[in-house]
């Protein structure tokens, strides 16, 4: 069987430092896969690549068979990877919904004209997009905010918006990047059950970037370890969590 | 479509009725003044589209104008000009020749106004802020110097004679169609791109959303609306000229815009009629007050005032409706 995701030898240089070396990821669909790494491990810049904000110094990412390297953020998200962000990067002045409505813009086969002379499309287009909008804030347990513009909601709550708006554009494979940072730990919990959710009842493939050790290993069935932009373990997160090489790099060494 | 449809016909038949009532019984240059706010409400709500909506800075409106302007006049008007090769003056008869081709001309003005905006946003458009401000500054001043050097429709002189065919039926039938446009390009999905655009332009790409395709979109739409808002100038002013067209027309705008709250379509309306109609108001306080040049004062006055006061521009990015209405009248709470 084929990986959904595969790089291969991934490198990004930036001026002289080599933030991400030789790089190898393979996901299967249907994994809830962690990444993890201490800070500056070079796993955001991962998901630049994967997702074409950055272009990759060397190597190459597939997706589903089809190579990512060199197609821009527009490209990539209609292949079906879809992404959140670590700085939470939502469009403040939309309400929940409208937020969460933008994700599925690109499924729309609207012209301009449709929308300028209201055609039948237009409102079946509208329909489908808040119909589709709406079940993802109930997913998230967001439906109570729908009509709140979006820069009203608390810190939480914003990261769930995130995620519901990456969904709404019908991923594959979805990228999160630290869902849970800034979260307490009742917060956090909800979170894991949510993002279990996300793989087990939407079948989207899960790859998951967080610092929160106890997150990861609660919910990730396969998780790697990146550090200084190179792999140091692969495994289960008991194997993981027995790694003398990952132990090293979190806790420090002499 | 069909009540669109049903409002866009009854308000033509108000703009129409208005049109007689005003050319009956209101002075002549009390009309002029209410025209020329319709033509900059079409400029601050076109406008506002790109700027408003789509947050892309461009200052190049008045280029386009230009574009329109000319380009119709090139249709309704005759063009007279010294021919250095046979040494005579030679005349070129317009192609419309009644006031029937006077809205094809405005069309064709603002289609080519279109097309020279997709000729100029689809590379300025990967600018951003301040870099994309000086390239659309840039693009206007290349019209005017271009039409400055075209002996064709008279250069620097500009071009006299174009007939009076702007009047308030078309002027505000226009002004209609746009703000009715706009509202529908607003509450669509386009809308909520170009929100999601101006919002976080990464972002929005991520989810798929075509930023430099929609940008381009926007800019063409802002500048077909220019276009006919040029066209419909000239045959206002019937004298055109390439200084009608310099970049303190676009700053003008531009000004309209925020002082109406960026990105809110009533906020443009308001701002273009403010500022259209205020130094005309003010023509009285002068006079009142034995000072000439006081007028510009005064303006000045009233705007720094309001950017100290207002910053976000008197609407914000709220839009007037019936709820904001109930909101704001006294005794009556809003839902809350």
């Amino acid at each position: 069987m084929t990986a959904l995701l595969e790089t291969s030898d991934l490198t990004i240089r930036f001026g002289g430092l080599t933030a991400v070396d030789t790089f190898n990821l393979s996901i299967q669909e249907g994994e809830l896969f962690g990444l993890i790494g201490p800070n500056g491990a070079g796993k955001t810049t991962v998901f630049n690549m994967l997702t074409g904000v950055y272009l990759p110094s060397e190597g190459t990412v597939h997706f589903r068979e089809k190579l990512i390297n060199g197609r821009n953020p527009v490209q990539v998200a209609r292949m079906g990877i879809s992404r959140t962000f670590q700085n939470i990067r939502l469009f403040d002045e939309l309400s929940v919904l409208e937020n969460a409505m933008t994700g599925a813009h690109q499924h729309s086969k609207l012209t301009i004209f449709d929308s300028l002379f209201r055609t039948p499309r237009h409102f079946r287009e509208e329909q489908r997009q808040r119909d589709r909008a709406y079940e993802l804030l109930e997913f998230m347990g967001l439906e109570d905010r729908a009509g709140l513009p979006a820069k009203q909601l608390p810190y939480g709550h914003r990261r769930k918006l995130e995620i519901a708006r990456a969904l709404a554009t019908e991923p594959k494979l979805i990228c999160l990047d630290e869902p849970a940072a800034g979260m307490n730990t009742g917060e956090k919990a909800e979170l894991s059950a949510l993002i279990r959710k996300i793989r087990d009842e939407l079948n989207v493939t899960v790859l998951v970037i967080e610092h929160d050790m106890k997150l990861v290993m609660g919910i990730c069935e396969k998780i790697q370890v990146l550090d200084y932009g190179k792999t140091i373990a692969l495994g289960t997160p008991g194997e993981i969590q027995n790694d003398p090489k990952v132990i090293e790099a979190y806790l420090g060494g002499d | 479509m069909a009540r669109l449809l049903g409002i866009l016909v009854a308000a033509i038949a108000v703009t129409f009725g208005a049109n007689w009532l005003l050319d009956s019984f209101v002075d002549e240059y009390v009309v002029r003044i209410i025209n020329l706010c319709g033509i900059s409400i079409i400029l601050a709500v076109s406008l506002n589209v790109i700027n408003g909506l789509c947050g892309q800075f461009s200052l190049g409106h008045a280029g386009f104008m230009a574009i329109g302007a000319y380009v119709s006049a090139y249709f309704t008007t005759t063009l007279r000009y010294f021919d250095e090769a046979a040494t005579k003056y030679v005349a070129i008869e317009p192609m419309f020749a009644s006031e029937w081709g006077f809205v094809p001309a405005l069309l064709a003005g603002g289609l080519v106004a279109a097309a020279a905006g997709a000729v100029v946003g689809i590379p300025t458009l990967r600018l951003k802020g301040d870099y994309l401000a000086i390239a659309t500054l840039g693009f206007g001043e290349i019209v005017t110097i271009m039409i400055t050097n075209f002996e064709k429709v008279g250069g620097a002189n500009g071009l006299p004679g174009l007939p009076p065919y702007s009047n308030t039926f078309w002027i505000f039938s226009f002004v209609v169609l746009v703000i009715m446009l706009s509202w529908t390009l607003q509450r669509s999905t386009f809308g909520r791109a170009l929100i999601a655009i101006r919002e976080n332009e990464l972002a929005a790409e991520v989810m798929g959303i075509p930023a430099s395709r929609l940008k381009v979109m926007a800019f063409i739409y802002g500048a077909f609306f220019a276009g006919v808002a040029g066209g419909l100038l000239g045959h206002l002013l019937q004298t055109i000229s390439p200084a009608t067209f310099n970049f303190m027309k676009s700053i003008e705008v531009v000004v309209m815009l925020v002082l109406g709250g960026l990105g809110s379509m009533t906020g443009a309306v308001v701002g273009a009629i403010v500022l259209t109609a205020l130094p005309e108001a003010l023509r009285d306080v002068e006079s009142g007050l034995g000072l000439p040049g006081i007028r510009m004062v005064v303006y000045s006055l009233v705007l720094i005032l309001l950017m100290i006061f207002r910053p976000q521009g008197i609407f914000g990015q709220k839009e007037l409706s019936l709820k904001l209405l109930a909101r704001l009248l006294p005794g009556k709470k809003g839902d809350k």
